[in-house]
């Protein structure tokens, strides 16, 4: 039986002949005296679903209006496929926006602001009935063709919305908080349904969110950025598993920090938390570290055993008493205090029913983990 | 229904019964007289003493002489049609004159907008009457505008503004201006502005995008501000008697002349009745239309 090859991995960031779509070169922004954005380097790439995450107020909306051309770089350069976009007005840009607050005309019904911008580009009628009708099957909004925006739900606004920026078929579409007004199952839903009209119509999305689950379920490439500069700019995973500040760790997902030192240096790295606590033993992954160094460990709670005794196969083994269980269901949370006064968060899955209830509040528990289980950083 | 409702809802009810209703019913009756040499100058005047008898008399003493007579004599009927005209082309000098202002006052920083508003009610202050007066300054021929157009070489004989129907129209438009710019401004003010970046992302320029957003979203406020400028300009009586010369010919005018020269107040009413009407009809259509396209 012949075997078909596995698809290349999409990673074009990290081909260095790849060309990127967007190119932003030393690009600051700044209200006033106030930088909204600050000195940034980035690459996005075709096709390419970037996500932007970050707090509320840290540049993300400013970013995008840049992209899309209602505001101008106060220094450095944009370059859209090789060009530079600062003299292009926005409605001469490739490029469509999806609002945060939608901006549906008013006025004019679904099928009217979906035709809105083909209109403008001077699409013959029958090509603007095919786009309208196909965009609106896309989007599930076929039923409310004739209804003016405000009868009909926050959900399909979203939609009419997004059909709306994808009509004109753009080189990239940018989504501000798309999915903000919408409750979690819907939002849930939506993620997947955008995931699958980006796949299906080639266009490089850039999304804006404060949301870390819809960044890392949606995202091929994830910009973390806290006021105006990014942190990491990263896949999902590496995001997860290699965050390069406590920072990022600690916006993505659940963490444990352990603060310590360096006090053995080797390919292994040693890293001494507590008197007379046996030290940390990890991997660097490469990071550059001194003996003596004050250092932070970040561990994820899914990567800690819990148990009556020490796990025979992790190197790492230290004793606490549960404070607290958070029960979800699927999954068990334990907030352990250790001897040595740290808060350490384990998550167990319960894999049998009733299994949580092995451990309760107050008892002593060992947490096991391997020396890759975390990450050191230095800041 | 408790009695502080019901007071409620009574209250605008005996406002317009009192102030609309009552006056116009007098007026209706005035109109259905006959001129007599009396005062008030009109016969049959209601005499309750006289009991059902006197109330018969004078339901058989009314009659639609003075609206058959409107139709015959073409004065009225021109006027009428005159009126309509200059109060038309008016009202759209106005809207012209007035959107750009609301436009400005409405893309002003936040900060300025009160400022702006202040400026633009400011000239209520002063009586509408010396306003008007003092455009006759103004206008006529050894005027300050015919002075400056001479001195600057823009002519070498004075322009004969005043007394035409050109002073008229300056007069309304200055007048009612205030009226058109709050509506039209109402309605900008609370557009959002991302419709106008929405309509740009989507392919549109400035122009266009004012066109095809800006200026739809602004219709209740351009309707309501022509409404508003409209229906006074139709029964105007001081500015075309003060800037339009004999000419010109309104139905305010006339109706003055009705009441004070020729004190035929049932002719009078029966013209004030007939306008009423002109301006009630397309009121009514115009709403009906609005809630049917809601
Ligand atoms: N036009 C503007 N004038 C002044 N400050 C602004 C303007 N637009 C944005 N800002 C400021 O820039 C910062 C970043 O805003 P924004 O990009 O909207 O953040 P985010 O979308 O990440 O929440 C905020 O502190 C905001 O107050
Ligand atoms: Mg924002």
């Amino acid at each position: 039986m012949e075997s078909k090859p596995a698809p290349a991995p999409f990673a074009p960031w990290e081909d260095a002949a790849a060309h990127p779509l967007i190119r932003f070169e030393g690009v600051t922004k700044r209200f006033g005296d106030f930088t909204a954005v600050s000195d940034l380097n980035l690459k996005i790439y075709p096709r390419e679903f970037f996500a932007l995450l970050g707090p509320s107020g840290c540049g993300k909306t400013t970013l995008m209006r840049m992209l899309a051309g209602f505001e101008t770089p106060t220094e450095g350069t944009i370059w859209l496929d090789g060009q530079n976009i600062a003299p292009v007005p926005p409605n001469k840009r490739p490029v469509n926006m999806m609002f945060q607050s939608y901006a549906l005309f008013p006025h004019l019904s679904v099928w009217d602001n979906i035709a809105f911008g083909l209109r403008r580009a001077g699409k013959d009628k029958e090509t603007v009935r095919a786009r309208v009708e196909e965009m609106l099957r896309l989007t599930r909004l076929d039923q409310f063709a004739r209804r003016k925006p405000h009868q009909i739900s926050g959900g399909q606004r979203q939609r009419v919305a997004l059909a709306r920026s994808l009509a004109l078929g753009p080189k990239l579409l940018l989504l501000d908080e798309p999915l903000g007004a919408l409750d979690k199952k819907l939002r849930q839903d939506t993620q997947f349904e955008l995931m699958d009209i980006q796949e299906k119509t080639g266009t490089t999305f850039v999304i804006v969110t404060h949301d870390q689950e819809e960044a890392m379920t949606v995202a091929s490439r994830v910009a973390v950025m806290d006021a105006g500069r990014l942190c990491q700019v990263d896949t999902p995973q590496h995001i997860y598993e290699t965050p390069n500040s406590r920072y990022v760790a600690d916006f993505i997902g659940e963490v444990s920090i352990i603060e310590g030192r360096v006090a053995a240096l080797g390919e292994e790295a040693e890293i001494a938390y507590a008197e007379g606590a046996r030290p940390i033993v990890t991997r660097t992954g490469g990071a550059a570290l001194e003996p003596g160094q004050s250092v932070f460990y970040a561990i994820r709670p899914e990567k800690i055993w819990v148990g009556a005794a020490p796990h025979p196969d992790r190197i790492n083994s230290v004793e606490g008493t549960i404070v607290d269980i958070g029960y979800l269901g699927d999954v068990s949370t334990y907030h352990v205090r250790l001897d040595t006064g740290q808060m350490v968060k384990a998550l167990m899955t319960n894999a049998e029913r009733y299994a949580a209830s092995r451990f309760t509040w107050n008892d002593r528990v060992w947490l096991s983990w391997s020396r890759h289980a975390g990450v050191v950083l230095a800041s | 229904m408790n009695p502080r409702r019901l007071v409620l809802i009574a209250a605008p009810y005996a406002w317009l019964l009192a102030l609309f209703m009552v006056p116009f019913l007098i007026v209706l009756k005035i109109s259905l007289s006959d001129t007599a040499v009396a005062i008030p100058p009109y016969a049959p005047t209601f005499d309750l003493s006289a009991g059902w008898a006197g109330i018969r008399e004078f339901f058989g003493g009314l009659d639609f002489e003075n609206f058959i007579w409107l139709t015959e004599d073409d004065l009225y009927w021109k006027s009428y049609l005159s009126s309509m005209k200059i109060a038309a082309v008016a009202t759209f000098l106005t809207l012209l004159a007035g959107y750009p202002v609301a436009y400005a006052m409405s893309r002003a920083k936040p900060e300025w907008r009160p400022t702006l508003m202040m400026l633009i009610i400011l000239p209520f202050w002063s009586s509408a009457l010396i306003r008007v007066y003092a455009w006759i300054g103004i206008l006529q021929s050894e005027g300050y505008l015919n002075q400056l157009l001479l001195w600057s070489g823009v002519i070498d004989t004075p322009l004969s503004i005043l007394n035409t129907q050109v002073a008229v129209y300056i007069g309304i438009v200055y007048t009612y201006l205030p009226f058109m710019i709050l509506p039209i401004y109402a309605s900008l003010e609370k557009m959002d502005e991302s419709l106008l970046e929405a309509a740009e992302d989507l392919g549109c320029t400035r122009i266009t995008a004012f066109w095809r957003v800006t200026f739809p979203l602004s219709k209740p406020g351009i309707i309501a501000g022509c409404f508003l400028v409209f229906i006074p300009s139709l029964g105007e009586f001081v500015i075309p008697s003060i800037l339009g010369g004999s000419q010109t010919l309104m139905i305010g005018k006339v109706l003055w002349e009705e009441f004070f020269s020729n004190r035929d107040w049932p002719v009078a009413s029966a013209v004030a009745v007939v306008l009423l009407l002109i301006l009630v009809i397309p009121i009514v259509l115009f709403q009906r239309n609005e809630e049917r396209n809601a």
